[in-house]
């Protein structure tokens, strides 16, 4: 069958959406010691349906740029070691159709 | 240069607009705050708005509003790996006014829906977030909003913020949601045009089709998967509690991919073009993990206060209902000139005597049962296909000898007891 392997990435899904980011973050790790020492599993580098959290070596980097504003980062940390408020008012992402 | 309303509603999704619409149509200055650019472009759902609830607010809507299909025909596929058993019902009756249900896309519905809030008088001001309720000494007297000089003050605040619904946790309505309580749902919209999807799903033009996926859609986790036709779009997608996710450590992009990928979905999908990919949670806790409603000034409505059956899939009609019922109650309360939650509960009392509460009361175990036994994904749907194709498949052995074949396959005598005894408690729970 002919494979069509169109839009199977996150970032090729991500490219799909319309983005109007803030110059600033809207969400924070509140102790980045917590995600260094004490969690082996940085789940939500996993869970976040815009793979928006990356670990890279010693910090966790977070791409709030392309978050969904879905709030899954802050209820399923297990640490509640994340800070999460909306963007500013016209800010992150605009659906423009679902 | 305090501003002021009578009433300030955050949040356009169909909770607020329904809100801000009865309240501007009864006579009261309404202030109606979105954060996003327009109405629905932070709004995510599969796509089904039911007329009912919809027509209690504004009747006939059907002939204006940007609608993509009346629905016709709902499908429940029982997945397996490579297989699926399906039923569902289809009706000319559901083809016709005042229809059942409509696939929308929610970013150009209630677009439409909040301009008909403006024209019965209500305000509408995009690209704002409501930071806080003000509160003085006991009660809700307005919100403090991200604009400069942002303090604006009503008689009543109505929260319709959805689901992670910040502003009533900060005023202590209802603790942080666990991530059993929250299901994260993915989809896409795919470009397919309109003959395609209508020959694929055995449509007439203009009539839609739904299908709900369980078992193997969600890779036995609890959750559902959803394929919905719109006008010229296919709506798929999946969504599994947040904690289901984290335990089995799946990346729900990924689970979307494998429900695109499926056997039994993938032929409805080909040749379409992906157009939008889209995350939102669910508050599906249920009755059981409902906050406050109300406060002195103060009225919690829609996903907000957690008004999902996710059994059937209902969600914005139950959020349209409550924040109807808000605005009746606020109207009256104006009346009265009494904004005190000893006034304001008659609209929680109200909204529990509505299907609202009587479903939410109905399934409020379910969830959780389904959440603490996984068999019902994980093993029986399994069993429902193998027995099905044991049943149906012609190999020269007879009726009988295939029965007892599936009656054998169904294990020992202590498990087909397990078994029975999972299907009394499963009708306990929906009952």
């Amino acid at each position: 069958m002919g494979e069509e392997k169109k839009g199977q990435s996150i970032e090729e899904k991500q490219y799909t959406v319309r983005f109007n980011a803030d110059t600033k973050s809207h969400l924070h790790v509140k102790d980045t010691d917590i995600c260094l020492t004490s969690c082996p599993d940085k789940i939500c580098t996993i869970f976040c349906p815009a793979e928006i959290y990356k670990w890279e070596d010693i910090r966790m980097h977070i791409g709030y740029e392309g978050c969904h504003e879905c709030g899954s980062c802050r209820i399923g940390c297990p640490h509640e070691n994340i800070d999460w408020v909306y963007p500013k008012g016209g800010h992150g992402i605009i659906f423009r159709l679902g | 240069m305090a501003e002021r309303f009578d009433c300030i509603v955050v949040g356009a999704g169909p909770a607020g607009i329904s809100c801000a619409f009865e309240l501007a149509k009864g006579g009261a200055s309404v202030l109606l705050l979105e954060r996003g650019e327009y109405p629905g472009s932070k709004n995510v759902m599969g796509g089904v708005l039911y007329r009912k609830m919809m027509e209690d607010v504004i009747p006939g809507f059907y002939k204006e509003a940007p609608l993509e299909r009346p629905i016709v025909e709902q499908r429940f596929m029982m997945m397996d790996k490579e297989s699926a058993v399906t039923f569902g019902y289809k009706g000319m009756e559901w083809g016709q006014e005042p229809y059942n249900n409509f696939t929308v896309l929610r970013a150009k519905f209630d677009q439409w829906f909040a301009s008909k809030a403006v024209e019965q008088g209500a305000i509408l001001v995009n690209e704002t977030v409501v930071t806080q309720c003000i509160v003085e000494e006991g009660r809700v007297v307005g919100v403090r909003t991200d604009r400069p000089d942002g303090d604006i003050y009503a008689d009543v605040v109505v929260l319709a913020d959805g689901v992670n619904s910040l502003l009533a946790k900060s005023l202590g309505f209802h603790k942080e949601y666990r991530p059993d309580e929250v299901a994260l749902a993915t989809m896409e919209v795919l470009k397919l045009d309109k003959k395609t999807i209508e020959e694929r799903f055995n449509l007439e033009p203009n009539q839609g089709c739904t299908i709900e996926l369980f078992g193997d859609a969600t890779k036995g986790i609890l959750g559902t998967g959803f394929l919905y036709t719109n006008k010229d779009t296919l709506s798929i997608g999946v969504g599994t509690l947040l904690s289901g996710l984290i335990k089995h450590k799946i990346k729900p992009y990924e689970l979307l991919e494998y429900v695109k990928n499926h056997p039994m979905i993938r032929p409805y999908l080909h040749g379409s073009d992906q157009q939008e990919y889209l995350a939102h949670l669910i508050p599906e806790g249920g009755y059981k993990s409902m906050g406050r409603v109300v406060g002195n000034g103060v009225i919690v409505v829609g996903d907000a206060a957690q008004l999902v059956n996710a059994i059937h899939r209902e969600g914005s009609n139950l959020a349209m209902t409550s924040g109807r019922i808000a605005a009746e109650t606020i109207l009256l309360a104006m009346e009265a000139e009494d904004f005190s939650e000893a006034l304001l509960d008659r609209y929680r009392v109200k909204l529990m005597e509505s299907f609202v509460g009587q479903d939410m009361k109905k399934y409020k175990d379910s969830t959780h049962h389904f959440d603490k036994f996984p068999q019902y994904f994980d093993q029986y749907i399994p069993m429902m296909n193998r027995a099905a194709s044991q049943m149906f498949t012609v190999d020269g052995s007879s009726k009988w000898e295939k029965q007892k074949k599936i009656w054998k396959e169904v294990g020992t005598a202590r498990e087909k007891i397990k078994i029975a005894r999972d299907a009394y408690r499963a009708w306990r729970v929906m009952k």
